[in-house]
């Protein structure tokens, strides 16, 4: 992975300045466990765009929320902040 | 060989450059290639070829092949027709059986290649199953590319260096050039790279030369790395113009691979750049108007052209060369008509170098009437400019010469033949991704810059499916084969040091990695400076530790929300030992929390784990939406642990504070001045003895510690190292994140389970945590007595079954005892039961669980 991440703060920044804080998603009616350890074990794996926290690390140390799509990862759009824009 | 001055040459006769080749010097001169000066001095033959040992020569002199590998320098399989000579290089051939000229396994060559077609190896030697092994060792010896890792490698590292650039050409060639220009009067930084030696004194007006320098691939984010031999650029572009032009394909006949046969560029660059006339005869089969103008380049310096074979046009020709005695080149058969001669000139006309473009995801289409793959739809940021994009390109299709078989090479890195393509096929590999695996054509060394076009387009006329439909094979990185240092660069330890480092390291300090810090992990004698904390005084640098300000109105609410135990109930000046989770219950770190002020606190977390907590924190206050300031002071405050039982005595010389019991009493915190700096003191006892932790501004940390131990010597006071920590708190039970968790434990089965306040409302982990209690922990941190010393790591057995393992263990300082902690079962976390530990080599060894810390078990000593 070498693409690019818009942080508000600090402009254009390869990704590995970056650390990832998982993705914002609606909860969903558990599938297979209960409602607890979905939400702490499973990921929505999602197959396009999603939006999803990272911090940034070696920069602002702030947490940014991004939209990415996770067949490209072309990235759409970014905020500063931890929750869905 | 050498021909007289001519307008253009790249060599500069006045200066006169020598290295040795096999042992024997050879001379050259500046602006010579070890290749272009060997062809000078007379060699033919290069390299022996990978499986048959046939012998190979200078073949394309663009770098391109992989024909004229040899060591340099101790570096293994170097392309030295682009190598430049820079004087002094030990030059050796690729070590093989015998010599270049002489290799007595050419004899597989001979009378082999019936039975060693490709993928031979696959049926031949399978069974019996014991022989494999042996027969596997045999093919290594005979087969290879140089050897890895010589010791006389004398080049140094590769720096990396990271660049953005608004505009990166690649290729420096007409179309490169004037694209660079056209970026340049737009106002655009440019960078231009190109692999070939002779660019490098070229001047772009405005742009930046990187010359020879190789750019390796187009990764994601336009990412590309640049080898230029001692630096590797990783360049960011945000706009990169491919113009990497064509490569001359090879023309399939039989001994199209002999030494003497070359491509119409080798000609141009052999005559061109360096002046060496490639022969005296030639015969010249052309595909294209590059072999015309080779042919005319050829008389021009006097060697005599016998024939120019039209191979255009559908034309059919019955083609084979013929080899001398020395394994050269000495004559050519076309249809029929043998023509001695000393060179052939051939080519099947320009394939665009289009893996760049393909890599940045482009897509590429085969035209079927030109016969080559050409770009067709370009990525966001890519431009294709020149001969690349396939304008003016063709090639001649396989069919050209008619009996082209077991002797006409598709692919030379790999020695694999239009036969065993033809096999392949036969054999139901007919698949172009399945026929590459199979025949390994295209894996070679050259990454497939001469023989992909040609494999498919055998396949596809062996197979009767077109081209276009038979596809091609993915493009990867890198374009060039590439050592691995040069990727990996540098040999980097990051590392962090506190700021007393270099005064440790004048006492004498053993350092030691602790996670990304060195620390001393002892200054001499790690016993002696226990006995000094239980018997009298110590001081240890603690500065590692992170510090994190928290403060606002929601200061409070929000560390309540963090820690499992109530941080409510801390008064101020006063501090708490706390735990973080993460939201499934797993312990992440611990540390102290003090409370400063009403809504002012200092979080200190363990050595390592003040990042991840730092980043935790700021994302839970930010997600619970509250008014909190959260300030990593880490590397603002320095800090140190005074410890022993006459700590206080030190302690009061250099202080303004009341630091008897009764003025700051155990676990009590007060801001005052240390040697006359403000400093934070609190009393805690991590190693078991009276203690206090002093935090303050890290400038004057060698102030303070000299200030410290001038008060201690009175007293012998010592510097604590690491292992002395380990020890001490071992004695008392306390555990070390990341020594005695792992990423699955939790304060459930470490021992403070009773921490946790269930009834205070939500916290970080509450509810996994509260899903775990109601099942029970089935593994507790228990500690352990011993007779003999267990390694870390070791099993905890029951019957055969391991079903734990020791995470601390120590010969104790003051029982003699062996003590320790070890995960066990939950049924054998009672006091005084008994479990077997696997000391290795089938012997067991004894333990019983012992549940208090080993000394001072109701810790009077920390709160005299």
């Amino acid at each position: 992975m070498s693409f690019l991440i818009d942080c508000p703060n600090c402009g254009r920044r390869p990704q590995p300045e970056f650390a990832y804080g998982g993705s914002l998603g609606e909860d969903r009616e558990p599938a297979m466990l209960d409602a607890l350890s979905e939400d702490l074990y499973f990921n929505d794996n999602t197959a396009g765009e999603q939006l999803e926290r990272w911090f940034h690390r070696f920069g602002c140390e702030r947490w940014i929320v991004i939209r990415r799509d996770t067949r490209t990862n072309a990235v759409s759009g970014s905020w500063e902040g931890v929750d869905a824009p | 060989m050498r021909l007289p001055p001519r307008d253009g040459e790249q060599i500069d006769r006045s200066r006169r450059r020598t290295f040795t080749f096999d042992g024997r010097q050879v001379d050259a001169y500046a602006g010579d290639t070890i290749g272009s000066a060997l062809y000078a001095d007379g060699r033919r033959i290069f390299s022996r070829s990978f499986k048959y040992h046939r012998p190979r020569g200078l073949t394309c002199a663009t770098g391109s092949c992989a024909n004229c590998l040899m060591e340099v320098d101790g570096r293994p399989s170097v392309r030295v027709c682009t190598r430049p000579v820079e004087g002094g290089e030990v030059v050796r051939s690729q070590p093989l059986t015998g010599s270049l000229d002489r290799d007595p396994l050419r004899v597989i060559d001979r009378v082999g290649g019936p039975f060693t077609p490709a993928g031979f190896y696959y049926r031949m030697g399978i069974r019996p199953k014991a022989a494999w092994p042996y027969i596997e060792r045999m093919l290594r010896r005979m087969t290879g590319l140089g050897r890895a890792g010589g010791k006389d490698d004398r080049r140094p590292p590769t720096e990396v260096e990271h660049r953005q650039v608004e505009v990166l050409v690649v290729g420096a060639g007409r179309a490169g050039r004037e694209a660079a220009v056209r970026h340049v009067a737009e106002g655009r930084e440019v960078v231009v790279v190109d692999e070939r030696a002779e660019y490098a004194g070229l001047q772009v007006k405005g742009a930046e030369v990187l010359a020879p320098a190789t750019a390796l691939g187009i990764y994601e984010g336009n990412l590309v790395p640049v080898d230029a031999g001692d630096v590797l650029h990783r360049i960011r572009a945000e706009r990169i113009v491919v113009a990497t032009g064509t490569i001359d394909q090879p023309l399939l006949f039989d001994g199209n691979d002999l030494p003497g046969v070359m491509t119409p560029s080798a000609v141009k660059r052999l005559i061109g750049l360096w002046s060496v006339r490639p022969g005296t005869r030639a015969v010249v089969l052309a595909a294209d108007d590059a072999a015309q103008e080779a042919a005319d380049l050829l008389r021009e310096v006097g060697a005599e052209v016998a024939e120019v074979v039209d191979m255009t046009g559908g034309a059919r020709h019955a083609v084979r060369a013929l080899a001398g005695r020395r394994g050269v080149v000495h004559a050519i058969q076309v249809d029929g008509r043998r023509i001695a001669c000393d060179l052939v000139v051939a080519s099947a006309g320009g394939q665009p170098a289009y893996s760049l473009l393909a890599q940045a995801g482009c897509t590429i289409r085969y035209d079927e009437a030109r016969g080559i793959f050409v770009p067709d739809r370009l990525a966001d940021g890519i431009e294709a400019v020149g001969s690349v994009t396939g304008q003016d390109a063709s090639v001649v299709a396989p069919g050209t010469v008619t009996d082209a078989g077991k002797r006409a090479f598709v692919c030379s890195c790999e020695d694999v033949t239009v036969k065993d393509l033809r096999r392949a096929v036969g054999e139901g590999f007919d698949d172009i991704e399945i026929a590459k695996r199979y025949t390994t054509v295209t894996m070679g060394p050259c990454q497939g810059r001469l023989c992909h076009l040609h494999s498919v387009r055998v396949l596809a006329r062996e197979t009767g499916v077109g081209e276009a439909s038979l596809g091609t094979t993915t493009a990867r990185p890198p374009w060039r084969p590439t050592p691995l240092g040069t990727i990996g660069g540098r040999r980097m330890n990051p590392g962090k040091r506190t700021t007393l480092h270099d005064h440790h390291k004048r006492s004498g300090a053993q350092f030691v990695w602790t996670g990304i810090w060195r620390r001393p992990d002892h200054y001499g004698d790690a016993a002696a400076e226990i006995r000094a904390v239980h018997e009298r005084v110590g001081l240890m640098d603690v500065g590692t530790l992170g510090k994190l300000l928290v403060r606002g109105p929601d200061a409070l609410e929000f560390l309540d929300g963090v820690f499992p135990n109530r941080i409510a109930t801390l008064k101020v000046h006063r501090v708490r030992y706390g735990v973080f989770n993460t939201e499934s219950g797993r312990i992440v770190d611990d540390g102290t929390v003090v409370r400063l002020a009403e809504d002012e606190y200092l979080v200190t977390t363990s050595s390592g784990g003040v990042d991840q907590v730092y980043e935790a924190m700021l994302l839970w206050s930010a997600e619970r939406g509250l008014d909190v300031e959260i300030v990593n002071v880490s590397g603002a405050l320095a800090a140190v642990a005074l410890s022993g039982p006459l700590a206080r005595d030190v302690l009061r010389r250099v202080t303004d504070l009341d630091v008897t019991n009764e003025g700051l009493e155990y676990l009590g915190v007060r801001q005052g001045t240390i040697a006359g700096v403000p400093a934070l003191v609190m009393r805690i006892g991590f190693l078991g003895e009276l203690g206090f932790e002093i935090h303050f501004p890290s400038i004057a940390a060698e102030h303070v510690w000299d200030a410290i131990m001038a008060a201690g010597a009175e007293h012998d006071i010592v510097p604590l190292g690491v292992e002395a920590l380990k020890a001490l708190r071992l004695e008392k039970g306390h555990i070390i994140v990341g020594i005695d968790t792992d990423s699955e434990s939790t304060m459930l089965e470490s021992g403070i389970a009773r921490m946790i306040a269930w009834d205070k409302g939500d916290f970080v982990g509450r509810d996994a945590l509260a899903r775990m209690n109601e099942r029970g922990a089935d593994r507790q941190l228990v500690g352990f007595v011993a007779e003999e010393l267990p390694r870390e790591g070791t099993a905890v057995i029951a019957g055969k079954e391991p079903v734990g393992r020791v995470t601390s263990a120590r010969r104790s300082a003051v029982s003699g005892r062996v003590i320790g902690l070890a995960y066990v079962p939950a049924s054998l976390a009672a006091d005084g039961a008994e479990f077997e530990m696997d000391l290795g080599e089938g012997r067991r060894g004894r333990a019983s669980v012992h549940l208090a810390p080993f000394y001072d078990p109701d810790g009077e000593r920390m709160r005299v």
